[in-house]
């Protein structure tokens, strides 16, 4: 885009809430099921039923505001937005107007080498909708998305690059994640994104008009419907046209944005206060106490462990892949005396970690990493026990002695191997003895597989050594 | 069937009790009754014979072996069509909800089903319980019982009629804006507005939930005192459903107003018709020779209520009947190309005048360029509450008439306004939710009067208690 601008965007972010029930009755909350298996009159709108509020979804929306720093009101009420949409069973939504549940907060965000601070106007409760399924017989409707509970968080307008957009989506993905208050997954719709787009000369304060961006389910679809739009906006006014308020959607085959409608024939929703729902009421001590369920930050953790253990990002990003994962992590790194180790043994397997409860106690944890610290069992040996101790949890100094896995470093066993190996492979040794000190790598990789990994390596590749210089060249 | 129309609840009660008759042989006398008046009267929407008598026959069951399951078992009771009754068709008397069958009960009728009680049918109301005489009904009009060319009131009419014809011993309507109420003055039966929350809406097709209570229309105050043991209550499923324990209503009944205080709204004598005005002090003089003290108190904005009433009522109105569009359930137009169209078609075909009238109002006054009205409508609601509740922190009863005519001819009120005008005095109590109880008393040409007594919030012991009074009093 042409550098004369600056770009200005505010996001308004949906995220389902993983509460066990809908907002507003008894229905289960899964993504995926039959269609309209989890419905009951309430969600589906039916005459005389009413709403009644979880108080999870109300604990899940808290608890998300505290994660992004806001001011939890402690009195706030729920009101109704009235449209009409075949996917809407009662013609309103219940949500939050001019008393949302949580107010003014911040996300900082790494950007260009610092950090930024993404200010956050409002954290709101609300209901899903259903999902319209179009298909060639007509149009089907599936309730069972119904008053599924969503948070809505709204920015200010203080994000000047795809690259902080997309930041502040992965860094909210994380935390909300990690405190287990929802999947957030694009391609699910448990987290939606509308991009409010405006671009003004670089310069000027004065906001521009803008362009909310819908229809976003990536993060990188995200970041390229930004790019066009920023493009799309400058070609105009570069040619002297002007822009208008409106919603545009984004084809994902193009890569390009489209008009869906102009903002001035944006209806009146005619909110007012949901008579079927008392306030909200919170007292003080509820919210600390939700504030002290939460984890400690995944980004906190990460610095803390760098500085403690020595555990590099990656490795630790793997770690903080769950609340579950990190906690399982700082139990077991307490106990023992090889944080590190355990650290990148953990984070060998990302996909497991990611699974959920860890099924192994910090006690067996720590002293498979002792025994791996101790060079009582090699690396593979430790991944082994590992996959172990998930199947099953137990000692593993126990299991070590029980199925025979300890290191061997008795020389008496060792020699025999390696004379035994050379013999084996008179063309590996002349490789070596030729200058080709790669061969003695092969050397060592037979012995391990001949021990299945319990050769000592230290001792082993000594003994070989001493063989293979021992040895006269025959060519001499 | 004469015997048995002409008992009350509780004196059904105890001749069931007594074996002196039977569950079934009440059923069939007020299944008779209707045979012989509903050609006439139009009470009934739906009348569920072969359930009704299967219920019958197991409360006779529980009564041949001493084991009723509340004082209501066997006695039959109808219940007004804006209540969902699990399995009958529920039409709020609406084309809109033709042949919609609930898949479950309204929370007030399966107490009553747990209480025995027979369900004997669904009543008339006016269209979704938006009207005053029942008139706006898109099954027919219903007629009153005491003179078929007057009307039964609304909205609840043909609850209302039912009990005053016989045709059940109680029944369930519902009252927003005085839908209880003013249809038993004008049928001359007792009519109550509980506390709101005191029985759950959970399955009232209602709609202004925060005006909406589910009421009573019984024989007199003491059947009143025991279908309200039986009905109120916390319900888990309507979040505006109070917790506090329900009373002994019953406890007590008789004891008299000796020592209470009562105060006659001074307003409402101007505003009503003299026959009305006339029997309304004649009650305050009957309270004052039974022991009561009674005080003249002013409500001065008590005509300002009226708009605020429609204001705020229409306003939850618009909302709460979006949901009829033709997608789910109920009426669909057909013929239509697309979902905007359906959705339009359905409700232009599906609701009647009166409907679409508070429809549009409420959407009117939701605008964002009419706000003001809604909120100055929303300040009236409260100063109005909390200068009702003052005045009761004194007394023990408010005095109203309940309507300030007798039943009128049927077709005689084309214009709405003049229809709403007959809510002024029910309007107060549905506002500030207080509960509020009409009594018969007195008559002008055989049609009955009826005087209102409006009580503190959760104070239908006591409230009940003077309704007993002024019942006795009477003659």
């Amino acid at each position: 885009m042409s550098t004369r601008y600056e770009t200005v965007i505010g996001l308004e972010t949906h995220i389902e809430l993983k509460t066990e029930t809908k907002a507003f009755c008894s229905c289960a909350v899964e993504f995926g099921a039959e269609p309209n298996t989890h419905c009951c009159p309430v969600c589906t709108g039916m005459p005389g039923a009413l709403p009644v509020l979880n108080a999870k979804a109300v604990e899940f929306a808290v608890k998300a505001g505290l994660l992004l720093h806001c001011r939890v009101s402690l009195r706030s009420k729920l009101d109704r937005k009235n449209y009409y949409y075949p996917d809407l069973p009662k013609a309103y939504q219940i949500s939050q107007y001019d008393q949302p549940i949580c107010t003014g907060g911040w996300l900082e965000i790494p950007s260009g080498g610092g950090t930024k601070r993404i200010r956050i106007e409002r954290l709101h409760l609300e209901e899903d909708a259903g999902k319209l399924i179009h298909g060639e017989g007509g149009t089907l409707l599936d309730c069972n998305r119904c008053g599924v509970p969503l948070i809505e968080i709204v920015t200010m307008p203080d994000f000047r690059s795809a690259e902080e957009v997309t930041a502040y989506l992965q860094l909210l993905r994380e935390r909300i994640r990690f405190a287990g208050l929802s999947d957030c997954r694009m391609n699910e719709g448990s987290l939606r994104c509308d991009v409010n787009l405006s671009i003004r000369p670089l310069g000027s304060h004065a906001l521009g008009e803008r362009a909310e961006l819908k229809n976003l389910n990536s993060f990188q679809f995200a970041a390229k419907a930004i790019a066009y739009e920023e493009r799309r906006q400058a070609a105009v006014l570069d040619a002297g046209g002007a822009l208008f308020p409106e919603t545009r959607g984004f084809d994902e085959g193009t890569g390009e944005t489209f008009p869906m409608r102009r903002k001035e024939s944006q209806s009146d929703y005619r909110f007012f206060p949901e008579p079927d729902l008392p306030p909200i009421v919170l007292t003080q001590e509820q919210v600390a106490r939700w504030a002290s369920e939460l984890p400690e930050l995944p980004d906190v953790l990460r610095e803390r462990w760098r500085a403690t253990y020595g555990v590099n990002r990656e490795t630790a990003e793997a770690l903080t892949v769950t609340r579950a994962a990190a906690e399982a992590f700082e139990r077991a790194a307490a106990l023992t005396r090889f944080p590190k180790l355990l650290a990148t043994l953990l984070a060998a397997d990302p996909a497991r970690l990611a699974e959920g409860e860890i099924p192994v106690s910090a006690e067996h944890l720590a002293a498979l990493s002792d025994l791996l610290g101790e060079k009582t069992i090699g690396s593979g040996t430790a991944k082994e026990l590992l996959a172990l101790l998930w199947k099953e949890d137990q000692d593993p100094r126990e299991a070590v002695g029980r199925l025979g896995l300890g290191k061997i470093t008795d020389r008496a066993v060792l020699e025999p191997l390696t004379r035994e190996i050379l013999a084996d492979s008179p063309r590996a040794a002349a490789d070596y003895r030729a200058g080709k000190k790669a061969a003695l790598q092969s050397l060592l990789g037979q012995a391990m597989r001949r021990t299945q990994g319990r050769a000592d390596p230290d001792v082993t590749r000594e003994l070989f050594l001493a063989s293979l210089q021992a040895e006269p060249r025959k060519e001499e | 069937m004469d015997k048995v129309c002409g008992m009350t609840a509780l004196g059904l009660s105890a001749a069931l009790r007594r074996r002196e008759l039977s569950a079934r042989e009440a059923a069939l006398a007020c299944l008779a009754r209707m045979e012989e008046r509903e050609p006439q009267l139009h009470a009934y929407l739906t009348v569920s014979r072969d359930e009704a008598l299967a219920e019958a026959d197991a409360a006779d069951r529980r009564l041949a072996a001493g084991e009723p399951l509340s004082p209501l078992d066997g006695v039959p009771m109808a219940v007004k069509d804006n209540l969902c009754t699990k399995g009958v068709r529920t039409t709020c008397a609406s084309r809109m909800l033709e042949g919609f069958v609930p898949p479950y009960d309204a929370e007030a009728v399966s107490r009553l089903g747990r209480a025995g009680a027979v369900l004997l049918g669904k009543t008339n109301l006016d269209e979704f319980a938006m009207g005053s005489d029942t008139g706006t009904s898109a099954f027919g009009p219903t007629a009153n019982p005491i003179d078929p060319s007057r009307v039964p009131g609304g909205s609840s009419g043909g609850s209302a009629a039912a009990v005053a014809a016989g045709e059940a011993l109680f029944a369930l309507g519902s009252d927003t804006g005085g839908s209880v109420r003013q249809p038993a003055a004008l049928c001359g039966v007792v009519g109550l507005r509980p506390t709101y929350g005191r029985i759950s809406r959970y399955g009232l097709v209602g709609f202004g939930p925060s005006l909406d209570q589910v009421g009573l229309v019984t024989k007199d105050a003491r059947d009143c005192a025991a279908v309200l043991a039986a009905t109120a209550g916390f319900d888990p499923h309507d979040a505006t459903s109070s917790r506090q324990s329900p009373g002994a209503y019953l406890d007590g009944i008789g004891d008299g107003v000796r020592g209470m205080r009562a105060a006659l709204v001074r307003e409402s004598l101007a505003e009503a018709e003299p026959c009305v005005r006339r029997e309304l002090l004649r009650a305050v003089a009957k309270l004052e020779s039974l022991g009561a003290r009674v005080d003249e108190l002013s409500l001065p904005f008590l005509k300002d209520m009226l708009p605020a009433y429609h204001i705020l009522g229409s306003a939850e109105a618009s909302s709460n009947l979006a949901r009829f569009d033709g997608v789910r359930y109920g009426f669909r137009a057909s013929g239509v190309s697309d979902w905007r169209q359906l959705i339009r078609e359905s409700r232009s075909r599906g609701f009647g005048l009166e409907v679409k009238r508070r429809i549009l109002l409420g959407t009117f006054v939701l605008t964002k360029e009419q706000r003001d009205a809604y909120e100055k409508a929303r300040r009236l609601r409260r100063k109005t509450a909390s200068s009702m509740a003052a005045a009761l922190s004194y007394y023990d009863f408010l005095l109203l008439p309940t309507s300030p005519e007798v039943a009128w001819k049927r077709g005689e009120k084309r214009d709405p306004v003049a229809m709403y005008r007959s809510d002024l005095f029910v309007v107060p109590a549905s506002i500030a939710g207080l509960p509020a109880v009409s009594v018969p008393f007195g008559e002008e040409n055989g049609l009955p009067v009826g005087v209102q007594l409006v009580g503190r919030a959760f104070g239908e012991r006591e409230l009940l208690r003077a309704a007993c009074a002024v019942e006795e009093g009477r003659a």
